[in-house]
């Protein structure tokens, strides 16, 4: 294998050990928008999800055109423990789309003829 | 009332509609520009790093991190992407990153796609290239002043990426709260982000400038590099060449 293969898919490991295992440790406590967005009201579980009683900003909130996808929240159609695998096939997807359009964009560059890689 | 589920970036709604339009147009024009920029930045070894750069910083995303009792943060990623990628394509991959929770995973309103991007794409991006590219003397000098960079840049991408939000909500947002809460809320649960964004930004453009300096785009142009490759280049038997 080349330097600049295994230092590639050493990265690759990386993010899918991110997204598919380190995510299950993740907190899940609404983060600092959230936080800001909630500041006011005050929040209880329901069944169907959170019930907002107050004044702020998050009570504007609609729901989400994509709540019925089926890796809607990080879960695998809403299944418990199926964070790791919806990370696991975000990182996939994300790769593959950025990877692409990197690709053509850089078949276009003009620095293309600079350098012939190093492998 | 209403039931809302765990968001990490803006929902649909929090501004009204025509701040969301013109954010909207703002980051179409921004990213279109950067398109075009990145053709430069981008070849057969730099488009692969870029392509693996974007789904880290999704994995990354993903992983909250405590700030405080009751609240979390996680990367935003700006100065991140700025120093290994350049500002061009690391505007791209948050863009890209972005999209990708917003359709896939419900997370960011479709109608805040233009907020969202404005503010972590953008914003962040472009903060934290500004102030790796002040830095970039000391960046250059050693591996330590790049991790120090990378620090710095990320904790200030992180507070600037929140005033986005305070500009938003400024112009066009639905209330529920008043402009200074807002404000002092965001900058000060941001700073605290801004601690952990630090730290995960330079471990990884440490870890990256240690095996391949010559991938790090603020290091470009560094005609001897005192950060020398210092992983074992043991050339596997019968390896391809």
């Amino acid at each position: 294998m080349t330097r600049r293969r295994g230092f590639l898919l050493g990265f690759l490991v990386v993010a899918l050990l991110v997204a598919g295992g380190l995510s299950y440790f993740a907190s899940s406590s609404p983060d600092g928008l959230d936080t800001v967005a909630r500041h006011g009201c005050q929040v209880s579980e329901t069944g169907g999800g959170e019930h907002l009683d107050g004044t702020c900003i998050a009570q504007n909130a609609g729901e989400h055109a994509a709540a019925h996808s089926p890796l809607a929240d990080y879960s695998v159609l809403g299944g418990k423990g199926t964070v790791g695998i919806a990370g696991v096939v975000g990182v996939l997807v994300t790769l593959a789309l950025a990877g692409a359009l990197f690709r053509v964009l850089g078949r276009r560059s003009p620095a293309r003829q600079a350098e012939r890689g190093d492998d | 009332m209403v039931t809302m589920v765990t968001a990490m970036h803006m929902s649909d709604g929090l501004v009204n509609a025509p701040t969301s339009l013109v954010f909207g147009a703002v980051a179409l024009v921004v990213l279109v520009l950067c398109l075009v920029r990145a053709r430069a930045d981008l070849d057969e070894r730099t488009a692969p790093m870029a392509g693996l750069v974007t789904a880290f910083v999704f994995a990354v995303q993903m992983i909250n991190f405590p700030i405080l009792p009751g609240a979390s943060g996680h990367l935003l990623g700006g100065a991140l992407v700025a120093i290994l990628v350049g500002p061009w394509v690391g505007t791209v991959c948050i863009a890209i990153v972005l999209l990708v929770q917003a359709l896939l995973f419900a997370d960011g309103g479709l109608t805040a796609l233009g907020t969202n991007i404005t503010n972590m794409a953008i914003i962040g991006v472009f903060t934290g290239y500004g102030v790796a590219l002040l830095l970039r003397r000391v960046a250059r000098r050693s591996r330590g002043g790049l991790v120090a960079t990378a620090f710095v840049a990320a904790f200030v991408n992180t507070v600037v990426a929140s005033l986005g939000f305070v500009l938003e909500y400024a112009v066009g947002g639905s209330g529920g709260a008043s402009l200074g809460t807002v404000f002092a809320l965001m900058v000060g649960l941001h700073a605290l982000i801004g601690i952990g964004e630090g730290v995960i930004t330079a471990a990884t453009v440490g870890a990256v400038v240690a095996v391949r300096p010559d991938l790090v785009y603020l290091l470009r142009g560094t005609a001897t590099p005192l950060v020398r490759r210092s992983a074992p280049s043991t050339p596997t038997a019968g390896g391809a060449a």
